[in-house]
């Protein structure tokens, strides 16, 4: 036993917060959400040619051939880093769906790319109602042609390849979906940029009219394989959820011990300093729980699906709790554009619904609990 | 990063296993699996005989105090090995109950402090269960406020006269030794004229007196010292030290109360998943209940891993920090949130104590009581947010109105 990353695992972790102090700095991500840039380009080719992005990725299709360890310490520096690039949707989700299921040829031919940044990858799963289930996909997929539409995508206006959750047989059940794989380089595809609470990460509607598709995995097995690259993806997310709980809880740790009102600092106050006590807690157990997370993961442990789970729901409250509490520790500054507070805030809502919102990983949570309580 | 067993741990948790297998008092399991929060009952059985002859019998194969060195009555094991005996000895560990206190606070703290002989003799009989121990440190003046303490050590001869008055002493009056903090020097600051001693419970001048708690157990007491003589060898460090050894104490008694305490998830998740609601539907199958469910699950097990990395920490050779405050503080007010959830599931019935009518046998009835204790006992939950605040976020110390001031000129109510 033993509950800590490796010296190894932290010296990469360290030279990643290194790599972004330098590179990517809060203005850095104040530059995509101000101005018409949708992603910081020159991070994201930087972060390919680190290795960052291939860190999980084998050495035979072009990654460092790390685990998926060395990955989660990575995703807690972008996560703290606020990076405005699209990792998550490219490694933590398209990636992972073709390692896992993707034929020798689509590995051979996406993995590499993918690794070193020039292709940018997403998943699209949500249609109109905001929440997946197998009876609202209606994307269907006919005689290698998708139709219908995805909305939102996060970072769909960037993507150069989309994983789509389709329908391949009528009906409203699990057995009809399939993932397919679009080059969305294509006629048959339409995209609208959205406005969205968090602008550091851009999404978009995609509509698919006869756009050439090819299956990922077997017919049949895309709900399945759908699930259980959310499970995956909502380890990976939740590092970048306690990455960015951490960095909120700092800034109002040290914003505590630097502003004076009635003749002191703010952090004797009891009433900031145990307002900040609770974010420590909170962001600990989220921490706690994303270790055992990161080994599941590592693993492939039969807790897996728990463990995302868990994780899940930890982290994203964690990281929503730091973040308000960090504006509220700011005072009237907390509110102002010009500090950074908003910039958590808006990134820990924003991931608080990417890959599903907590109703829905709740429901996830009990229901896994339940089975394997009845094993 | 590896949450499975080494060969070499696999190999001490079968021969753990065996041996509780071959050994536990099977005939009680019933009983403590149905253990409440805040006692046990045992069918009629007397709890303190039961749990002092599982205790003989776990020192004598050398299973007692798995963390004390061998010399001592230990076994010298490291804390992961301690973790595997705790998740093997599973339920039985309710027995311990009594003794927690003297294995994780008193015993530790005689060990660094206490003179060679005394440790000699007297540690073995603490952890073989033939003497338990109590903590005499919380006053009327001084319990948040510990170095407000006013019970009085003075010299006479080669020996001291105490008295004064402790309160809220669990296990006082079942107790044969005690670890007593006293006031030497009341002309200096109030941490540093501060003295530290331990001593038989039936030394003359001792008078304990029982208190009935708000949930009407009596687990605590008063103890009264009236011109009580104890030789000078019965001190734990110098004079006028007694405040660093009681940080001894403290942090002792973070590791054994704080980590790995539950959060009282599990016994909500089987509740839930019998109870039906007035529409007929399980109440695990209610949105609301799953969302409040989902919370405490995150706590459960955030607390649980918090607590191992403790432990990793520890075998790396770490201090227990002030990180681990977070144990108690989670689990206090999640007992305490879960009991009244529960009994408001229960609809207008929820109110019913009586084991042969309430559900789960009331215990959740016995958590509403009990749990307000746990935000209150060994540092409040205000007290242990100071401590994450300025100890590991490094916060400022709160304004305090006793600084730089000798204890005698301290103002009080
Ligand atoms: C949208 C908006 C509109 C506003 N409009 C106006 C306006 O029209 N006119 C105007 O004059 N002002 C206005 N204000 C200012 C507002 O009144 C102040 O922001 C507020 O009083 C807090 O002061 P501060 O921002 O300096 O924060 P600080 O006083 O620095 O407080 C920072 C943090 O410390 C805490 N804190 C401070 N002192 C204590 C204490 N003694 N005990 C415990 N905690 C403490 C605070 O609660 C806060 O969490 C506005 C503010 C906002 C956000
Ligand atoms: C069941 C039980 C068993 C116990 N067993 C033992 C034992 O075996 N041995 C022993 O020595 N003691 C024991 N105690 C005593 C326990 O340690 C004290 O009750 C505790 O430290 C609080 O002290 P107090 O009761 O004097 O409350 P106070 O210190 O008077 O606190 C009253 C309230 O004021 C708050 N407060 C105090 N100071 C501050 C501050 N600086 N900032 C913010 N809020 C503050 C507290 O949080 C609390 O809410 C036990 C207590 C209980 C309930």
């Amino acid at each position: 036993m033993d509950f800590e990353f490796s010296a190894e695992q932290q010296q990469l972790k360290e030279q990643a917060r290194r790599y972004l102090a330098d590179k990517c700095p809060t203005t850095a991500v104040r530059a995509i959400l101000e101005g018409s840039e949708p992603f910081d380009r020159a991070l994201w080719q930087g972060l390919g040619e680190m290795g960052f992005l291939g860190a999980a990725i084998p050495e035979e299709y072009g990654g460092l051939g790390l685990g998926y360890l060395e990955l989660c310490v990575i995703a807690e520096e972008l996560g703290r880093a606020l990076a405005p690039v699209p990792v998550s949707s490219s490694i933590f989700l398209v990636a992972e769906i073709l390692k896992a299921a993707g034929s020798e040829e689509q590995k051979q031919r996406w993995l590499p790319r993918l690794a070193s940044g020039e292709v940018i990858g997403t998943l699209a799963s949500v249609e109109a109602t905001g929440s997946v289930r197998p009876s609202n996909v209606a994307l269907s997929a006919k005689g290698g042609t998708l139709t219908g539409a995805k909305s939102p995508v996060l970072d769909g206006d960037i993507a150069d390849i989309a994983i789509v959750l389709a329908r391949h047989a009528p009906g409203k059940d699990a057995q009809g979906l399939s993932l397919y794989l679009v080059d969305l380089n294509q006629s048959g595809i339409e995209r609208t940029v959205l406005d969205t609470i968090d602008p550091s990460r851009s999404q978009a509607k995609i509509a698919f009219k006869d756009a050439a598709a090819e299956l990922v995995g077997a017919a049949g097995e895309g709900w399945r394989l759908y699930e259980e690259a959310l499970d995956r993806a909502a380890i990976l997310t939740g590092f970048e959820q306690i990455g960015g709980a951490d960095k909120a809880l700092e800034m109002g740790r040290d914003y505590a011990l630097q502003r004076f009102a009635f003749g002191r600092a703010i952090g004797s106050f009891q009433a900031i300093k145990h307002m900040l006590a609770d974010m420590y807690v909170s962001a600990t157990l989220a921490r706690s729980n994303g270790y055992f997370g990161a080994y599941a993961l590592s693993t492939g442990s039969a807790d897996l699906a728990e463990a995302a789970a868990t994780m899940r729901v930890s982290s994203t409250k964690a990281f929503q709790h730091c973040a308000k509490n960090n504006i509220q520790v700011h005072g009237g500054m907390g509110f102002t554009w010009a500090m950074d507070c908003h910039l958590f805030y808006r990134r820990s809502n924003l991931l608080a619904v990417s890959l599903g919102g907590l109703n829905e990983w709740e429901d996830k949570l009990i229901d896994r609990l339940r089975a394997k309580n009845a094993a | 990063m590896n949450f499975d067993d080494t060969p070499h741990e696999a190999a001490f948790r079968a021969e753990a296993r065996a041996w509780i297998d071959a050994n536990a008092p099977k005939h009680l399991l019933p009983h403590l699996e149905k253990a409440g929060f805040g006692g046990i009952e045992l069918g009629g059985l007397d709890p303190m005989k039961e749990a002092k002859a599982w205790q003989k019998k776990k020192y004598d194969a050398g299973w007692a105090c798995l963390h004390w060195p061998k010399e001592y009555g230990g076994r010298g094991a490291s804390p992961i090995e301690r973790v595997i005996w705790n998740q093997e000895e599973g339920p039985y560990g309710a027995l311990s109950g009594s003794f927690i206190i003297g294995h994780g606070m008193c015993g530790p703290t005689v060990m660094d402090w206490g003179p060679e002989e005394a440790k000699r003799e007297l540690l073995p009989r603490l952890a073989a269960g033939e003497d338990i121990w109590c903590q005499l440190f919380s006053e009327p003046a001084g319990g948040s406020d510990l170095a407000g303490l006013r019970t009085k050590a003075e010299r006479d001869g080669d020996g001291w006269v105490i008295n004064g008055q402790k309160i809220w002493t669990s296990g006082a009056h079942y107790s044969q030794w005690g670890i007593l903090i006293t006031r030497t020097d009341p002309d200096v600051l109030k941490h540093k004229g501060l003295t530290m001693f331990f001593l038989r419970m039936d030394t003359p001048g001792v008078r304990i007196v029982p208190i009935k708690q708000a949930n009407g157990q009596s687990g605590f007491n008063e103890v009264y010292f009236d011109n009580v003589r104890l030789p000078d060898s019965q001190r734990l460090g110098g004079v006028g030290e007694g405040w660093k050894v009681s940080l001894t104490t403290l942090m002792n008694e973070r590791l054994s109360i704080g980590s790995g305490m539950s959060a009282g998830f599990p016994d909500i998740f089987e509740f839930c998943k019998e109870l039906e609601l007035a529409d007929g539907t399980l109440a695990i199958n209610d949105r609301g209940v799953r969302s409040k469910l989902a919370e405490w699950a995150c706590r459960q097990s955030g607390l649980k891993y918090t607590g191992m990395r403790a432990i990793s920490a520890l075998s790396r050779g770490e201090n227990p920090g002030p990180e681990n405050s977070i144990g108690k503080l989670v689990a206090g007010s999640s007992l305490q949130e879960i009991a009244m959830f529960a009994l408001d599931l229960q609809g207008q019935s929820g109110a019913i104590s009586d084991p042969k009518l309430a559900a789960m046998t009331a215990k959740f009835q016995a958590q509403l009581l009990r749990s307000p204790a746990t935000r209150v006992e060994g540092g409040t939950d205000e007290i242990l947010r100071n401590i994450i605040g300025e100890r590991v976020l490094g916060l400022p110390d709160d304004m305090r109105a006793d600084k730089g001031i000798a204890f005698n000129k301290i103002p009080t109510a």
